[in-house]
């Protein structure tokens, strides 16, 4: 009996089925990038007013406090507010300080996958929501300058970790009480809460997750690289919601400080 | 018994519309179940791809009220009130109704270089549980090319076809990339070839498949990521010229047989 194989010739292209519609979605599948597209809008509008502003980011010695918002922080500008003076700053750098900040911790959101997908989707159209015609012609997605550069996103990653630790920093500060000595305030547990929520947006990026251990070819011959990456697995599973929790936490951060700057508030000591 | 309206595309390469059907529904009854009644009852000539109805042979893939969906997997009391839109998966050429030919999938099948162990040690080759469990969730694959269906690099753009593998053949490369025993070095190749820059990360593919694989975050960006160690990062590139070690090609990987 013969055993010669067949096979079937494949022939690609020919003609697509179904109607040449966008979609065929019924469901309300323009929400998520409509309420993404919101979000984002407003908090660069808000970071944008902030940045210019180049006021009320410190409050000082003057109501016994430490507080600095972390749109502004470090504080490097020459003309920084009293106190608010970080260890070095650049000469001649009269604009806001966050202008000189801001870019780096925006470059890791930027560059982020999370954040891809969803500016992807809200901004860009490409496409707005899974089974939704692309808006745009012709695509090439990222293989092209200037979207190329989003393979650099380890690179945002390791600046998100420096601002991580000075903004440990600025709340493990904010306990100092001048001129009162140590305690807690509101102001201080919003400002480690801020802190906790950026770590655990930088240790659950992909990137991180990559590095610590997932670029591994084998566990069992890494296995505190094994260990780290075991250990990050679920935090990436929360990425999202770090992400979005840790962005709409920094920017309430920087209006409370801005309101108890302003005097519009108090910073309740709670003990 | 409760009634439902189907609105089923009907037609082949030639050209086609909406046929509507209104058919008996039963309670627990999937989209599957009424496309069998409407065989039975109304059009005996339907064509439907269908195998083991238990959501595991992946044959029944089609679009249901314009999402990619397994037809055996869909039960009709979930589905929102109204006529019900199934229409056959838009990225593959139709044949007939909701039948498409699938073969894209089997060609970019044929490029994944194999699997290619060094040679066997004395006493066989030795895999530990914890490199075997991080492949273990790919092989889940049922392959209803449903995540190939929704991700827009060739839903939107056929043209895009001859140099995108698909997600599907990505948690491939992935788990080949990840398997300790493997040599191959096919980073070079996903990144040319495969089109692995194509993908924005948009998560559909993760949405749709019925496996519940995280085809984005397990395997498209590390695979991304394996990218970058090879071909964008400056200083793994300094490390590699430091340490006076190379990065075998793709090219050299994509010719050599599994043994």
């Amino acid at each position: 009996m013969s055993t010669t194989a067949t096979s079937t010739k494949v022939v690609l292209g020919g003609t697509r089925g179904g109607p040449d519609v966008e979609t065929l979605r019924t469901d309300r599948w323009w929400i998520q990038p409509m309420v993404t597209a919101s979000i984002l809008t407003a908090f660069i509008i808000y970071a944008t007013w902030a940045a210019f502003q180049n006021r009320y980011y410190y409050v000082g010695a003057n109501v016994h406090r430490d507080l600095i918002s972390p749109f502004d922080s470090p504080c490097v500008a020459s003309d920084c507010v009293s106190g608010s003076k970080a260890g070095f700053f650049l000469n001649g750098w009269t604009l806001a300080p966050a202008l000189l900040i801001l870019p780096f911790p925006l470059a890791f959101r930027f560059t982020c996958y999370y954040y891809r997908r969803s500016y992807y989707r809200a901004f860009w159209w490409s496409p707005p929501a899974c089974a939704v015609a692309d808006a745009h012609g012709s695509y090439s997605g990222e293989t092209r300058f200037p979207l190329l550069v989003q393979n650099l996103h380890r690179y945002a990653f390791y600046a998100g970790l420096v601002f991580n630790v000075l903004l440990t920093y600025d709340a493990i500060r904010a306990l100092r009480q001048p001129g009162l000595g140590w305690g807690v305030t509101v102001g201080t547990i919003v400002l480690f809460i801020n802190a906790a929520l950026l770590w655990l947006y930088s240790l659950s990026c992909h990137a991180c997750r990559h590095l610590c251990g997932g670029g591994v070819k084998s566990f069992k011959a890494h296995p505190i690289r094994y260990r780290f990456w075991k250990f990050l697995t679920p935090l990436n599973a929360k990425h999202m919601n770090f992400a979005w929790a840790s962005l709409i936490f920094v920017a309430l951060t920087d209006v409370y400080v801005r309101l108890v700057a302003s005097g519009a508030l108090t910073d309740y000591k709670l003990f | 018994m409760a009634e439902v309206t189907m609105r089923v595309w009907r037609g082949d390469a030639s050209g086609g519309d909406f046929e509507s059907y209104t058919v008996a529904q039963n309670e627990g009854e999937v989209v599957l179940d009424i496309i069998h009644r409407i065989q039975a009852t109304e059009a005996p000539d339907l064509a439907c791809r269908w195998n083991c109805k238990a959501g595991k042979c992946g044959s029944c893939a089609a679009e249901i009220n314009g999402k990619p969906r397994l037809m055996c997997m869909t039960r009709m009391d979930q589905l929102p009130e109204g006529p019900v839109t199934v229409t056959p998966m838009k990225t593959f050429p139709i044949i007939r109704d909701l039948v498409t030919d699938v073969s894209f999938n089997f060609v970019q099948a044929e490029k994944v270089p194999a699997l290619l162990p060094p040679p066997m040690p004395e006493g066989g080759y030795v895999m530990f549980q914890e490199d075997v469990q991080r492949g273990q969730e790919f092989r889940k694959c049922i392959e209803c090319f449903m995540c190939q269906d929704v991700c827009h690099v060739i839903r939107d753009h056929e043209e895009n076809k001859t140099n995108y593998a698909g997600p599907r053949f990505f948690i491939r490369y992935a788990e080949l990339e990840m398997h300790p025993l493997d040599t191959n070095d096919r980073r070079d190749l996903v990144r040319e070839a495969m089109g692995l820059g194509y993908c924005n990360i948009t998560k559909c593919c993760t949405e749709v498949c019925p496996e519940h694989i995280k085809i984005t975050d397990n395997a498209i960006i590390p695979l991304k990521e394996r990218v970058v160690d090879a071909h964008y990062d400056p200083i793994a590139w300094l490390g590699r010229k430091i340490r006076r070690r190379t990065k075998r090609s793709a090219d050299d990987a994509a010719v050599q047989p599994a043994p």
